[in-house]
């Protein structure tokens, strides 16, 4: 561990160095308050926005620290990061957009074997 | 000196990081239902990855960058076919 | 051209995306990324049954830029609502009548709403075309239909479909 720490990082300018430090402290604050709300909100509709917070906004910092880092010390524009950015904005939608509606297909399931009713008119998971 | 701030707030991402990786996985055992499991699973993936990216500017090297890659495709499909099982997955309703 | 290239934007973000994992720009990637470019879309052209228009690069800059501020603004919102006032809050599903028929850019829009935190997009409502949509805390209804309404789904409407707009 203190070799891991002690391991010299490349001496870049300050003005790549400082918004590097920037974006990683942002997304390092970011990513660790999305994962406390996906910790502690107390339900699950509640619960898929801590996720949302930090799948774009803390791996869009994350990615553009790292583009401007390896554009620095190896001397010449990295721009491959942008593949997984454009990766995470097209899928992670798809994602949270199927978990959304397999709970909210699970919940009207659920209620309606407890209320026996076989009604088929849409209603939100809340509306009582 | 640049290189001693870089490395700061490189410790700083890398520490929030790991501790979001610890709470997804606290959610993905606490649960309470199949939907909150498969959430949590769908954050670790994205959460390791970001580590994974991290350790790359730790260690300067850009082999790291695809295995993040790899990591965000696999997480993709993975997530999509647990939430389109939790949709059709339950047979007798 | 036309037969060759049916879809330019596809090949060239094709090209584009050989070029960034090869890491490279000598001729000989950009020769089998040519290729690629060209073959793929013919291959896969008979998968996609409707094809896409988009008009108007200017509207798609704008909504662009628009969607990444809406985005970071609401991340900043949420956070906040996150640390500070995890309890009380108003987690709503509201419903929103859209407009825009066409399938992609029903795509786009559901991407944008599902990026921005704080707001996830359920379904098209079976039989209708209403928007069911949930909000981490609402606190009017009516802002939210104006802000989608006019902010987003304007621009895709003039982007998709041309003919009406």
């Amino acid at each position: 561990m203190s070799g891991f720490l002690s391991l010299p990082m490349a001496e870049l300018s300050i003005w790549l160095a400082l918004p590097i430090a920037l974006l990683l402290v942002i997304g390092g604050l970011i990513t660790f308050i999305g994962a406390l709300g996906l910790l502690r909100l107390p339900n699950f509709y509640q619960r898929i926005h801590g996720p949302a917070v930090f799948i774009t906004v803390g791996t869009g910092c994350f990615l553009i620290a790292s583009m401007l880092y390896f554009s620095g010390t190896l001397e010449r524009p990295v721009v491959h990061e942008l593949l997984i950015t454009a990766f995470v904005l097209l899928t992670a939608p798809v994602v949270s957009m199927m978990i959304m509606r397999a709970a909210v297909y699970r919940d009207l399931r659920a209620r309606r074997k407890a209320s026996d009713d076989q009604t088929d008119a849409y209603q939100f998971p809340e509306d009582e | 000196m640049t290189g001693l701030m870089l490395t700061a707030a490189l410790g700083f991402a890398l520490l929030c990081v790991m501790l979001a990786l610890i709470f997804c996985g606290i959610r993905l055992l606490l649960g309470p239902t199949a939907q909150d499991r498969v959430l949590a699973l769908d954050s670790l993936w994205m959460a390791a990855m970001l580590f994974i990216l991290l350790l790359g500017i730790r260690f300067s090297s850009v082999v790291y960058f695809e295995a993040a890659l790899v990591i965000a495709l696999t997480g993709f499909v993975s997530s999509i076919a647990l939430a389109k099982f939790l949709i059709r997955g339950e047979i007798i309703e | 051209m036309r037969r060759w290239l049916p879809t330019p934007l596809i090949s060239l973000s094709l090209l584009g995306l050989w070029l960034m994992l090869n890491q490279t720009l000598h001729p000989a990637h950009l020769l089998l990324g040519a290729v690629i470019a060209i073959a793929i879309p013919l291959l896969v052209a008979p998968l996609r049954p409707t094809p896409v228009r988009v008009s108007r690069p200017l509207t798609v800059i704008r909504l662009t830029i628009s969607s990444l501020i809406e985005i970071l603004r609401s991340c900043f919102n949420v956070c906040t609502l996150i640390l500070f006032r995890s309890r009380g809050l108003n987690t709503q599903f509201i419903r929103i009548p859209l407009d825009l028929r066409d399938p992609h850019g029903l795509a786009v829009l559901a991407c944008i709403i599902n990026s921005t935190p704080g707001t996830v997009w359920v379904e098209i409502i079976p039989g209708t075309n209403d928007l069911a949509l949930h909000v981490f805390d609402l606190h009017d209804a009516n802002w939210w239909v104006n802000m989608i309404k006019t902010k987003l789904e304007q621009p895709l409407i003039e982007i998709f479909e041309q003919e009406k707009a």
